[in-house]
């Protein structure tokens, strides 16, 4: 079980962001792949990509499930993770670091603040 | 059992139905009957039928020899009466049977991928047509008048509520091959797919890689249809197609009125999430021996729900694996020999006739009346016991007085003299 | 004890690809009676292909010995009991395949003239006419060639008749119960979907309903009974609902194995709906087809009826092409009338009477798994059951075991398995559906066996965990299909050097 960073913010549907500078890195948590089981594939946007607060930003599939991931905070996608294109279990393995899903930059980083501590998500998921 | 259960009658299970909703007659069915009765029935319905007539109908479906292995292998209970190989350790038959179908589909058709099927030709096509938008995220769809026009007719109620406007390009009346010009006219920026058939329904091969260069060329992609899979033993495979929509009836499959038939859907690599439809893929066992189960299921209503890539669920499976006898069958050798055949049966009847078109066909060709009406010549031909060929007033106003023959293996010189016969002047009567 | 099977010797076989040697032929031509073509001659050199690389060379021995040992790999009714939920196992009458077959109707080709295809148009019609009696509804299409088809068919004439009265509106209602075809039918037909929550009986939740009725909803798609084998009882409250507010009802009919001759569609409001020939009227699945899916609708819809329709004129049977308010054709031809011959059989084998007692038949069975297997998995909802039994793992999920692991246990038992984990409302489900075409003996030997593993899960969780353990193939890595898929067979050389090309998203467009 991978440990929740204290520098990361969460959200109730279980991404996550860690930020630096206006950098932000977006992730799905820990819990959430073990919800999933194992990950046979990752929908990840395109460079370039505008993402809104709390709309779908792509998805993840296990063999009988996909589920929408929604970004965290807004901001325009400048790189995505390629490496799970090919080895998706990396989600299941290293989700916390490894496994980021793509970088953003923050366009309004203000939205951090609505976000949960690691502290108040494992409280929320009764970790 | 009703002890166990604890109620008095079988009628007691039912009480939870309100009175309202019970049916409380009795359904105005015949009383059930013997096999006997059943079997000369459905005998006295088939001796209404064409039975000892010769035909030289295609159309989309094709009257070719049936292997009796294929008969044998799907009568075979283990085939007949499984159900979805969910269950992938104890279907691992119809699964091996499907992968190697998907396998030789590629082949055939040279793609990468084809799924397990789809209902027929008429029902891929516009299936087809909606994988290209959702790929290129455009919407429009140009599909050549000479593809089959059953299919165009079921492309438009499929595509109308999807905000997919379907526009139809010319032939053209020389050749009888889609006219290049009007098809680059009408393509634009937001046009996702273009659709040809080969052979047509005119039963010409079009050219396959100059199509796709045009669609390509504005970002649209290529979807090849076809209806007549014998040709795929002799002509050259639609590769550069995005997408093959494709029936395969002339595998061994009856005609059976119209169906059951089995449709496909191939197509690239790169496409296969987009693909709908099941397919089968290969993996291992616990023990790691090589073993084969449903994939990319998440593509499918089951999961997906409403966002799909389609509705389908249950499909052709046990009418692919007569198609998929019938490959193994014939295989490399047969089925070319089989394609020069019914190449060579359609060469000596059409070099009888009137030829409309004058592009390379396969077993399929138009012919003009010379002047008598199609219904004419098989009105005479039927009283030889002949089905003639498909008038084409109906389907296209501007091939009034023209008909569509198709010969096969199974057409005989003498019905094919015939035919000729009853075209020339007044010679037959 | 596993008291339904043994092991026994089983053969290996390599694929088609690997069997093959050149020059192997399992076919003979006929000689050509006309002269040869050369065909790069006929259709010039760019239009004729080389040899078709890696297509199958093997005898005609090789072929049937390659399909009857693949065949024995198979679970099959002949074998057994077929427990699957919502998918109606039933046997498949022989009598049905042999009337199939029969030549002036196999043989038939879709447009030889009307005056030699009397016999296929009177089938058609008979087969129309029983259903339409069955269902209690007005008229039958038999063109749509499986249930999901038949569901497009059914939201396409709904759409056409609303948009006749002026709006075609904007959504459909779909219990959270429904088969996953229900939604994307939805999509497919343009509407959007809105889901409507069961109550604590498994059942539709009235009052969520009729909060979600208004304007913009076109029709409630409601399979009954529904997916947890309950009756919805307060379907006539339900459709007075939605037809107050100008909406239809569509009715799934995959559950309809539970009402024929005692409770006909039509007569609790049904506006359309559509059947599984491959489910009720038992044509057989095949491995996953073919099937067909007759929709039925009331006098209003019929005008809207796929194109063509047959017609009785001058004492024989036309297909009539001029009906100006189609919604088109659905498919080429007049629908898979192969299957449609069989459904027919099916019909006259069993009569009225025969039809209504299939129906009591298996209620009872679903009633007598349901009693003898309650004590020992949870029932997942109390309300009565009709045609199947759905139960939750939620006892077993204790101990560690989920329904999928209980299922591939079943499989050592001789079993196929039931339904696994649908309907999505309940957790962890097991839907049991034995039909009416089991015998007690059967269906003890099926209960004997839950009850077994319900022990060993208790007792022995690990061997229910590792199950299956008889089969020829043990528990298969869907996983690794599904992140590295191969989908079509390549020779050894070119497979290992098979690049990973990149694959196109899923979502490169939001969708319609």
């Amino acid at each position: 079980m991978s440990a929740y960073p204290e520098n990361y913010r969460y959200t109730k549907e279980h991404e996550w962001v860690r930020v630096d500078g206006d950098s932000g890195w977006i992730g799905i948590t820990d819990h959430a792949q073990q919800e999933l089981g194992d990950i046979v594939y990752v929908d990840l946007p395109k460079v370039g990509a505008k993402l809104e607060q709390g709309k779908t930003l792509g998805s993840v599939e296990s063999v009988k499930a996909v589920s929408d991931i929604y970004a965290p905070v807004s901001g325009e996608v400048v790189e995505v993770n390629e490496a799970l294109q090919t080895a998706p279990e990396k989600l299941n393995q290293d989700p916390h670091g490894e496994a980021w899903l793509v970088r953003i930059r923050l366009t309004a980083p203000d939205e951090l603040n609505q976000l949960l501590s690691a502290a108040d998500y494992q409280n929320y998921i009764g970790a | 059992m009703l002890d166990a259960i604890g109620v008095q009658a079988i009628e007691d299970l039912f009480r939870q139905l309100p009175p309202e909703v019970r049916f409380h007659g009795a359904l105005n069915l015949p009383a059930g009957k013997s096999e006997y009765e059943i079997v000369d029935y459905f005998r006295a319905r088939g001796a209404e039928g064409a039975n000892g007539y010769a035909s030289f109908l295609g159309a989309g479906v094709y009257n070719h020899y049936r292997p009796v292995l294929v008969d044998t292998v799907v009568s075979r209970g283990e085939f007949l009466t499984s159900y979805t190989p969910y269950q992938a350790e104890i279907s691992q038959g119809i699964l091996t049977s499907i992968f190697e179908f998907q396998t030789m589909v590629c082949q055939l058709t040279g793609m990468d991928a084809a799924n397990a099927s789809m209902y027929d030709g008429s029902t891929a096509t516009p299936e087809a047509a909606m994988m290209a938008a959702r790929i290129t995220g455009r919407d429009r769809v140009l599909v050549a008048r000479s593809v089959h026009p059953e299919y165009r007719e079921v492309l438009r109620t499929y595509t109308q509520h999807q905000g997919i406007p379907v526009e139809e390009f010319a032939y053209d009346p020389g050749s009888g091959r889609i006219d290049a010009d009007d098809l680059q006219r009408r393509l634009d920026d937001n046009t996702a797919a273009v659709i040809v058939q080969s052979p047509n329904f005119f039963g010409i091969v079009e050219n396959i890689r100059e199509a796709a260069a045009i669609a390509h060329k504005k970002g649209a992609l290529l979807v090849d249809v076809f209806t007549e899979a014998v040709a795929l033993g002799l002509i050259e495979p639609p590769s550069d197609a995005d997408i093959v929509a494709g029936e395969l009836q002339s595998f061994a499959i009856s005609p059976s009125y119209g169906g059951p038939f089995a449709g496909v859907i191939a197509t690239k690599q790169t496409y296969i999430r987009q693909m709908p439809g099941r397919l089968v893929g290969q993996t291992k066992d616990a023990q790691g021996n090589r073993a084969f189960c449903l994939t990319l299921a998440t593509r499918e209503q089951h999961i997906r729900r409403e966002k799909a890539t389609s509705n389908i669920c249950t499909n052709q499976a046990l009418i692919a694996l007569m198609a998929t006898v019938f490959m193994a069958v014939y295989g490399k050798e047969g089925l070319r020999e089989l394609a020069v055949q019914n190449l060579s049966k359609a060469r000596y009847l059409a070099n009888r006739l009137p030829l409309r078109f004058r592009a390379p066909f396969f077993n399929e060709f138009v012919v003009s009346a010379n002047g008598r009406s199609p219904e004419e010549i098989n009105a005479t031909l039927l009283g030889r016991k002949i089905i003639g060929g498909l008038p084409l007033g109906r389907y296209y106003p501007e091939l009034d007085g023209c008909m569509l023959l198709c010969c096969t293996e199974m057409s005989k010189r003498e019905h094919m003299d015939a035919v000729a016969d009853a075209f020339g002047a007044d010679s037959s009567k | 004890m596993i008291r339904k099977v043994r092991t026994h010797i089983n053969q290996n076989e390599p694929l088609l690809f690997e069997r093959s040697s050149p020059g192997k032929k399992g076919y003979q031509l006929p000689e050509l009676d006309v002269p040869a073509v050369d065909p790069v001659d006929a259709l010039g050199p760019e239009n004729t292909r080389d040899e078709i690389p890696g297509f199958p060379e093997v005898s005609e021995v090789d072929v049937i010995r390659h399909f009857t040992r693949l065949s024995t790999w198979n679970y099959a009714i002949d074998l057994g009991l077929y427990p699957l939920g919502s998918c109606t196992m039933k046997y498949n009458p022989r009598i049905n395949e042999v009337v199939a077959r029969i030549e002036g109707l196999a043989w038939a080709h879709p447009y030889q003239p009307e005056a030699l295809s009397q016999g296929a148009m009177e089938i058609i019609a008979a087969l129309e006419a029983a259903l339409a009696e069955i269902t209690g509804m007005h008229a039958v299409t038999l063109q749509p060639a499986a249930g999901a088809h038949g569901e497009l068919t059914g939201i396409l004439l709904t759409r056409a008749l609303l948009a006749s009265r002026g709006n075609p509106r904007k959504k459909i209602l779909v219990p959270d119960s429904a088969h996953g075809t229900n939604p994307a039918t939805a999509t497919m037909a343009g509407y959007s979907v809105e889901n409507i929550k069961s109550n604590d009986r498994g059942m539709i939740d009235v009052e969520s309903l009729r909060r979600a009725v208004n304007e913009d909803v076109a029709a409630l798609m409601v399979t009954n009974p529904n997916t947890v084998g309950v009756f919805e009882e307060e379907i006539t409250r339900i459709a007075a609902i939605l037809h107050e507010k100008g909406a239809l009802v569509y009715m799934d009919g995959a559950n309809m194995n539970a009402l024929v001759g005692v409770a006909r569609p039509g007569d609790f409001g049904v506006d359309v709906m559509h059947l599984n020939l491959h489910k009720t009227f038992s044509t057989p699945h095949g491995g996953g087809g073919p099937g067909s899916g007759a929709v039925a609708v009331t006098r209003e819809l019929e005008p809207f009826l796929p194109a063509p329709r047959l017609k009785r004129a001058g004492g024989s049977w036309t297909w009539n092409y001029d009906l100006p308010q189609t919604i088109g054709r659905v498919r080429a031809y007049y629908g898979n009338f192969g299957v449609l011959v069989r459904a027919l059989a099916y019909i006259m084998a069993h009569g009225a009477e025969g039809l209504r007692k299939a129906t009591l038949d298996a209620v009872l069975n679903a009633n007598y798994i349901r009693k003898l297997i309650e004590p020992y998995y949870q029932i997942a909802y109390d309300a009565p059951s009709m045609h199947e039994c759905v139960f939750s793992d939620d006892r077993q999920a204790a101990r560690g075991v989920r329904t999928g692991d209980i299922a591939k246990r079943l499989i050592d038992y001789g079993f196929h398995p039931y339904t696994v984990s649908f309907p999505l409302i309940v957790r962890g489900a097991l839907m049991i559906e034995p039909t009416e075409t089991e015998g007690k003996q059967e269906l003890d030997l099926f209960c004997d066996a839950l009850i077994s593993i319900a022990r060993e899960v208790e007792e022995n969780p690990e061997i229910v965990l590792k199950a299956p353990h008889s089969t020829r193939t043990s528990r298969v890595d869907e996983v690794t299909a599904a992140r590295k898929p191969i989908v079509r067979w390549k020779p050894e050389s070119e497979a290992a050097q098979a690049p990973a090309e990149a694959i196109t998203p899923a979502t490169e467009r939001a969708g319609p």
